[in-house]
């Protein structure tokens, strides 16, 4: 007996453009401006940071995005940015003696490495163990926690990054700060734009959209789900492990517990960008504004209110969003189940 | 058109064996160019798990496949599908939100440098669709379409890989008896051209139809062989049975007794938001069966739904024995003595990593001595399992067995056993028999007339004519919504329901 898949709702839910971050993003331009014509200096320093923010979060939300769309739900990109940060600057600091530009690069290729390498593992866990996947993302999670902790030495050091303020653009008004971020912040805009190409012209894109939504479609073609699944969980591994490198980007040096959450931020990320590229931008940008209003908050002490106040508005922005967008988004119909031939 | 070269495949002695059960026990099959090989089974008998193994879906445990005499080492779909095999499978392999063309080409990527050639895949299509008769738009979204269109979709994703051995396993199931009739005679134009195909079916009217030669497997073993010429539907389902089989069931004439279900002016919405059912009437009494006869995607499903209260009712009213049921939850519809086996039972009927013993209890685990102060009665529970198994004969190693391995027709049975061993006012029946081999028919067919003549209502919803004439006392034919005619069965023609169906009698 065929049975057929079963009509869902779809309203807009199929397009490659999700147009609710975007419009949310107008308001936030609006306002932007019209905060920037009573406070110019804040204004543009919140611009700057909302930029710096988003970008760990955009390629986080594409790390999930990348898996989920495979079929596997990774909850382990925090640890995974975690593991890379960490690899990453101590590969840097032991090849200081290298040059800062051969030290810089051989963090980050190390930090891509340790987190695509975990998510080999998650991919272990939930291809051949068939495991669940949620415990595979905690694992990961609980021993990138304990693991980088442990292994840390305080006191190293490594050079700095390079920050790159593009002439011209770096003097306009409001927007200028934005122009001037380190190498791997334009990174991150730039693999939007890769991924949402990949994910929808090749056929690497056509078979992991397809993975996720129905293995047996792809199996019975003569594609091997596991090794795609695999594959794409390493891809998504390497995105996150740049994360992480933001990370140290921005610090220049390995702190304990330094992702603070952008990990699991970055599922709402994903979640509110309905698993679409340019939906993560918005929502990753929108997260980032967010961020960027409270550092500069804090950092002003302009109100009379505890600053631990403007820390929280990050997260709770999360359970906002979670509640709300999380009804909305359709995740691909297989995530999160291993596949059984036959 | 059948030519006696050697045979493009040959398996011999295939074996599977899954826990519990011999699926398939060194099984030889031969089938030769431009041939369609009919092969029949009871439900279970293996058929599935054979052409499996042939396309690579499961390793054999034992035995060998020869492709134009030569070995063959098939170990994955990819394999089979570069040895000129495709394989349309009983369960849809297409991705919902993704287009037909995008499915069609899916792993086969016509490509211009690093990205796919999204012209290319779309012309393709069109000129594959054109030249075999099997009409689709290459950019609709495949879970936009009726199941008749995703069909052709599945055939053609198996001819767009040029496939020179074609296995189609129940493709038929959920077709029109139109979208059945185009199917065969493009399964014809495609032997004509050379294709081998193997044809798995319950219908024996296909199979007389359509096949050259037909092969038969019960439990496991291939168990005999014939010419389709000169068969009937008796012989042919003597040899899958074991046992002669009564294909037109025997029954008295109704008589009628008062109503149970009436349905007034009813509207309901399906997950499109869509008035699916749009004023509808339509009354059961007891001792009759209502067959409401229709092409799926007429708002049966809808129908079906709102009176069982799963799906909310927009406007219109439901009475079950003069009680208001207009929007009652499911447990209230069932207290009242309705029984309900739904339409789709892997989504609607079972819990399929639940036992048997579980599944046969999910309409009452609360009562009858089932559970006492909120603890299950394992005593109770197993012995009921093994009184339906043994009474409903359902194959399977043991109670305890998760019923998403059964197979179709076993699975039907778990679920009318649980829905008819208690006693009911009325019995719903959704396309009771779907998938289901003739054996396991006649055997629903009995259930729902002793239903009836014990003194229930009966309402069966079938795209099935021929179920429909075998149970109807009375048919009512649905179109887009309404019910367009009743008619005492006695009086009917299937020429006059067909063209009911096909809308003939709108407005
Ligand atoms: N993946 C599986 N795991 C365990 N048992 C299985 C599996 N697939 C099939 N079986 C068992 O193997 C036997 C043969 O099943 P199969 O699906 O081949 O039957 P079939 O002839 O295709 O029946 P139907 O007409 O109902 O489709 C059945 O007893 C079934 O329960
Ligand atoms: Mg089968």
């Amino acid at each position: 007996m065929a049975v057929a898949t079963p009509a869902r709702p779809t309203t807009s839910s199929r397009s490659t453009f999700n147009i609710t971050p975007w419009l949310i993003a107008a308001v936030v331009v609006g306002l932007l401006i019209a905060a920037w014509s009573w406070k110019s200096g804040d204004t543009e320093a919140v611009f700057g940071r909302t930029i710096r923010a988003s970008a760990p979060l955009i390629l986080g939300g594409l790390c999930g995005l990348i898996s989920e769309r495979s079929g596997i739900v990774n909850i382990g990109i925090e640890g995974q940015m975690l593991i890379a940060a960490f690899a990453g600057f101590m590969a840097s600091s032991y090849t200081a003696s290298a040059g800062t530009l051969v030290s810089i690069l051989l963090g980050i290729g190390a930090g891509m490495i340790a987190a695509a390498l975990v998510g080999a593992f998650m991919a272990w866990c939930a291809v051949t163990l068939k495991m669940d996947q949620i415990i595979a993302g905690t694992v990961v999670n609980i021993f990138a926690a304990g693991f980088t902790s442990y292994a840390y030495i305080q006191g190293r050091t490594q050079a700095g990054y390079p920050q790159w303020t593009i002439p011209g653009l770096s003097d306009l008004p409001i927007v200028g700060k934005g122009f001037s971020q380190g190498p791997l912040t334009y990174l991150a805009f730039v693999i939007v734009v890769l991924v949402h190409i990949a994910l929808y012209r090749t056929n690497w894109g056509l078979r992991t959209r397809a993975v996720g939504e129905h293995p047996g479609a792809v199996d019975t073609v003569g594609v091997s789900v596991s090794s795609l699944r695999y594959r794409n969980m390493m891809i998504g591994g390497a995105l996150a492990g740049i994360a992480g490198m933001l990370l140290i980007q921005s610090a220049s040096v390995f702190n304990r517990g330094m992702t603070n959450g952008i990990g699991f931020i970055s599922l709402a990320v994903m979640l509110f960008g309905r698993y679409r590229p340019f939906g993560v931008l918005g929502a990753a940008l929108l997260f980032g504004f967010f961020n960027g209003l409270q550092s500069q908050l804090q950092f002003r002490q302009a109100l009379d209110i505890p600053p631990q106040f403007f820390g929280m508005i990050p997260y709770l922005l999360t359970v906002v969003v979670l509640a709300v967008a999380g009804l909305a988004a359709r995740p691909p119909a297989a995530a999160g189940q291993p596949y059984e031939k036959g | 058109m059948t030519d006696t070269g050697s045979p493009v495949i040959e398996a011999k002695g295939l074996t599977k064996r899954f826990p519990g059960v011999l699926a398939a026990d060194a099984v030889d099959l031969t089938l030769h160019r431009g041939e369609i090989l009919g092969l029949l089974g009871e439900n279970g008998a293996g058929k599935s798990t054979l052409v499996k193994m042939l396309f690579g879906v499961y390793d054999p445990d034992d035995g060998e496949v020869f492709l134009n005499g030569q070995p063959a080492n098939i170990s994955d779909p990819g394999d089979a599908i570069d040895q000129g095999m495709g394989m349309v499978h009983q369960h849809f392999q297409l991705v919902g939100p993704l287009t037909v063309a995008e499915n069609i080409v899916l792993g086969a990527e016509p490509r211009r440098g690093l990205f796919i050639d999204t012209k290319k895949a779309a012309d393709d299509v069109r000129d594959l669709s054109e030249r075999f008769g099997l009409d689709v738009d290459p950019d609709a979204v495949v879970e936009d379409l009726p199941v008749g269109i995703q069909q052709r979709v599945e055939i053609l994703k198996a001819l767009y890989r040029g496939a020179e051995i074609l296995i189609l396993d129940e493709p038929t199931a959920v077709l029109t008896p139109q979208e059945t009739d185009e199917l065969l005679q493009v399964m014809r134009e495609l032997a004509d051209s050379g294709v081998a195909i193997i044809f798995i079916t319950h219908k024996l009217r296909e199979v007389l139809a359509a096949t050259d030669r037909v092969a038969v497997m019960r439990d496991g073993k291939m168990v005999g062989a014939a010419v389709t010429e000169g068969a009937t539907q008796e012989s042919l389902a003597e040899l899958m049975v074991g046992r002669s089989v009564v294909l037109q069931i025997e029954k008295d004439d109704a008589t009628p007794g008062d109503t149970v279900l009436e349905v007034a002016n009813l509207r309901v919405r399906d997950d499109r938001g869509q008035m699916a059912v749009d004023g509808l009437d339509l009354t059961v009494r007891r001792y009759e069966i209502l067959g409401v006869a229709g092409v799926e995607g007429n708002g049966q499903r809808e129908l079906i739904e709102a009176i069982t209260g799963i799906r909310p009712v927009q406007d219109g009213h439901v009475s079950i024995l003069g009680h208001n049921a207009t929007g009652a939850s499911p447990r209230s519809v069932a207290s009242m003595g309705v029984a309900h086996i739904p339409e789709d039972r892997e989504k609607d009927g079972l819990v399929g990593v639940y036992s048997i013993a579980d599944n046969l209890v999910l309409n009452r685990y609360f009562e009858g001595g089932m559970a006492k102060g909120g603890r299950r009665q394992f005593g109770v529970i197993n012995r009921n399992a093994e009184d339906l198994v043994a009474r409903y004969d359902v194959a399977t190693p043991s109670i305890q067995t998760p019923v998403k391995s059964l197979s179709g027709g076993n699975k039907q049975k778990v679920i009318v056993a649980r829905e008819l061993s208690s006693s009911n006012e009325l019995v719903i029946a959704s396309q009771p028999t779907r998938g289901v081999d003739v054996g396991s028919i006649e055997f629903i067919h009995q259930q729902l007339v002793a239903e009836r003549d014990r003194g229930a209502a009966v309402l069966v919803v079938s795209a099935e004519l021929d179920e429909i004439f075998s149970l109807a006392d009375r048919i009512a034919v649905i179109y887009e919504g309404r019910i367009v005619a009743v008619i005492p069965a006695a009086d009917a023609t299937r020429e006059e329901v067909g063209l009911l169906m096909a809308g003939a009698g709108a407005h």
